[in-house]
């Protein structure tokens, strides 16, 4: 099958006939299943890869990757590589202090990328995100420390305004119908104005020690209970979640995961979480589970819910895919598109308050600089396409977590800051060339 | 106009729509009746596809009316028309790639419980739904992407079922279909009108119309130009009407009382 499609990878009726259509290396169809003449009984190609055992999850992994289907294979490969080599050039790179930094380091940056994710899934971007977020800290600084607001309400008032700025783009965009690149540029430089109208004559203000924000970053559940107990319910709660699932599904009569998969799946999950919570815990110079982490995987656990499982993220992704069939089906394609850039800002001013507790306050750079850079990069070299329609909430964990180990290791084999930028852009080109092929090799394997 | 055995379950009454300084409908009458397939012919640009857009909201009709079971009902947007029970299906499909048969077929209207989707219920059902229709496709979860042609055009047909509507639209269904595929979904008519639903066809092949459709609606130049019965008719006679000879006595009849009707 698979050197039949080479033979003719382009039939002259184009990429959709049936033959291509299947994709190479189905070998459980017929070679060319003229859907109705053919009288096969309609099943799950997936149950029948998952009879076959072990070897069926490589054949469909091989055929996966041979139609362009990468998903975070890249990511996951480059992450390898990447502890390799830092590895053997400082044998401190995967210590507990380097990886707690490279966890801290990732959450502000990572918690914008969440919404950088689901602009993206849209089919559009937000270039104004590192702006929002240094706004967000502004506000926040000058009405805590300034002002002498509560903790909470200020911050509170610090996101809202985020989410404030991102409905504004989200209207410009989806009612005005200008570009979301050119709404979003106009935002980049704005904003970036009102932070520094916001701090006023002050360069910087300092995070008051012991207050919220400070916290945000320096705080560590120093009790090992917290790093292994959070390890114990992720991972119970993801073994639950895929058993029900599967069991629901075997109730309905529908092709469901079988156990041996549940407990393969299961198993790495838990290997994962608990070499994690090891390093954390365990080695000379350990403090712990830093709370940045913690409070970056719940907006993780709770974006993801909200993109696979919510009729809003269904509508995200069907928007991003073919917005007129979108709003033929009946969808608020507007509405959708307002509220995907309000989260991105609220996100972003939220990421904000992260590098704000990072650099010691608010000042005016916060969000300047490489920032929003760093955001869209790591939403893309975590597999979210840049084409719209395709991606997953997950690769704003992933790819910042490159992009800090790249910073980091390379900080720690005491690279100059002006190689760095150019590994982490070089990076991003990998990324985007990545997304590119293999959305060209999708579209000539039928699956895209 | 033939038989009115029943009140219609939609009727358009002199429809007009204007875009800009071109006047696409002018006094457009049509009705349909449950358990009917009504062809909808006629030349490129006479009107087809617009008067297909204004019954499923995409551009709300200038003047006229629209009636649902003899009432007047206004449709401004694709909600209205879809809370009525239209269901449209696109000539250029209007399916998301990137999203599963699935999800494709209950987009917009996912069972959920509050805001969370039931995937279980939705897969389950759309296994049904493709089953009774006799549809084959490989897998019900992959991307609609992977399908080809014909079976697109079976999902987006069978996506217009979800809802249990009392009239299908289908816009030139086989227009990119192969001999087998567009059997298949002539079947498909078929097997709505057996389940009483009122089926509108566009189509530019006289075969398909006269195979499946119960009556043939002419469109001229944005105006109606005659509605024949298939089994009664001759194909010359719908092409005539279609091109506007009048080198032929009966379309010459035809269209003098057509104009008579409707008044024009």
């Amino acid at each position: 099958m698979s050197d039949l499609a080479k033979k003719t990878p382009e039939t002259p009726e184009g990429p959709q006939t049936p033959g291509t259509a299947l994709g190479p290396g189905d070998d459980t169809a017929p070679p060319a299943p003229e859907a109705s003449a053919a009288p096969v009984p309609a099943v799950d190609p997936r149950l029948l890869i998952r009879e076959e055992g072990i070897k069926g999850y490589w054949t469909e992994f091989t055929r996966k990757v041979r139609g362009g289907e990468l998903g975070s294979l890249p990511v996951v490969l480059g992450l390898i590589v990447i502890a390799i080599v830092f590895q053997l050039q400082n044998s401190n790179f995967l210590s507990a202090s380097s990886v707690a930094n490279i966890a801290v380091y990732s959450s502000g940056l990572g918690i914008m990328a969440v919404g950088i994710v689901f602009v993206l899934i849209l089919g559009e971007i937000d270039l104004s995100v590192g702006s929002v977020a240094g706004v967000g800290a502004a506000v926040w600084a000058v009405l805590n420390v300034n002002q002498g607001m509560n903790d909470w309400l200020a911050i509170g008032i610090a996101v809202l305004a985020g989410m404030a700025l991102g409905i504004l783009h989200g209207f410009f965009f989806a009612k005005i119908g200008v570009p979301a690149f050119v709404v979003t540029l106009a935002g980049f430089l704005g904003w970036s104005g009102l932070q520094d109208w916001l701090m006023g004559g002050e360069g910087s203000i300092n995070t008051p020690s012991g207050s919220v924000v400070e916290n945000l970053t320096n705080y560590f559940f120093e009790d090992k209970a917290a790093a292994y107990g959070l390890a114990l319910v992720a991972v119970l709660a993801y073994a639950a979640s895929l058993v029900m699932d599967s069991r629901r599904r075997r109730a309905a009569a529908l092709p469901a995961r079988p156990t041996s998969e549940i407990v393969l799946r299961t198993a790495v999950v838990a290997v994962l979480c608990f070499v994690v919570a090891y390093v954390l815990n365990e080695p000379a110079g350990a403090r712990g589970l830093p709370l940045a982490l913690v409070l970056f995987l719940a907006v993780l656990v709770v974006a993801d819910f909200v993109a696979r499982r919510t009729t809003f993220g269904r509508q995200v992704f069907a928007v991003g895919g073919n917005p007129e069939a979108a709003r033929r089906a009946g969808i608020n394609v507007d509405r959708v598109r307002i509220t995907v850039f309000g989260l991105s800002g609220l996100l972003g001013a939220f990421g904000g308050l992260f590098i704000a507790s990072l650099s010691g306050g608010a000042t005016k750079s916060v969000g300047g600089g490489n920032t929003l850079m760093l955001v869209i990069a790591a939403a893309v070299i975590g597999g979210t396409s840049l084409f719209g329609g395709r991606g997953k909430v997950w690769s704003a964990l992933l790819g910042m977590i490159v992009i800090q180990s790249i910073q980091q290791g390379l900080n720690m084999i005491g690279m100059a800051n002006a190689i760095q930028y150019m590994i982490t852009g070089a990076v991003l080109l990998a990324a985007v060339v990545i997304d590119s092929v293999s959305r060209r090799t999708q579209k000539t394997a039928g699956r895209a | 106009m033939i038989h009115v055995s029943a009140t219609p379950v939609l009727a358009l009454r002199g429809v007009s729509k204007r875009f800009g300084a071109v006047q696409a409908l002018t006094d457009v009458e049509l009705e349909i009746h449950a358990g009917e397939v009504v062809a909808l012919v006629g030349d490129n640009g006479a009107g087809k596809s617009t008067l297909v857009k204004t019954i499923s909201g995409v551009h709300p009709i200038d003047e006229g009316s629209i009636e649902w079971n003899g009432t007047p009902v206004p449709i401004h947007r694709p909600q209205d028309s879809q809370a009525l029970g239209v269901a449209t299906v696109y000539q250029d499909l209007a399916l998301c790639d990137n999203l599963d048969v699935v999800a494709n077929l209950f987009l917009g209207s996912e069972l959920r419980s509050a805001a969370i989707l039931d995937e279980i219920a939705m897969e389950k059902r759309a296994k049904e739904l493709l089953d009774t229709l006799s549809i084959r496709i490989p897998s019900v979860r992959i991307p609609v992407a992977a399908l080809s042609g014909g079976q697109r055009q079976v999902v987006a047909i069978a996506r217009a079922l979800i809802g249990d509507p009392k009239v299908v639209i289908l816009d030139e269904p086989t227009a990119a279909l192969g001999v087998e595929q567009t059997a298949q979904v002539l079947d498909l008519v078929e097997r709505l009108r057996e389940r009483g639903h009122g089926v509108i066809l566009i189509s530019h092949n006289m075969a398909d119309v006269r195979a499946v459709a119960d009556r043939v609606a002419v469109l001229r130049l944005g105006r109606n130009n005659g509605v024949f019965d298939v089994k009664t008719t001759s194909h010359e006679e719908i092409i005539a009407a279609i091109t506007g000879a009048t080198d032929n006595a009966v379309t010459r009849r035809q269209a003098r009382t057509a104009t008579k009707e409707d008044a024009k």
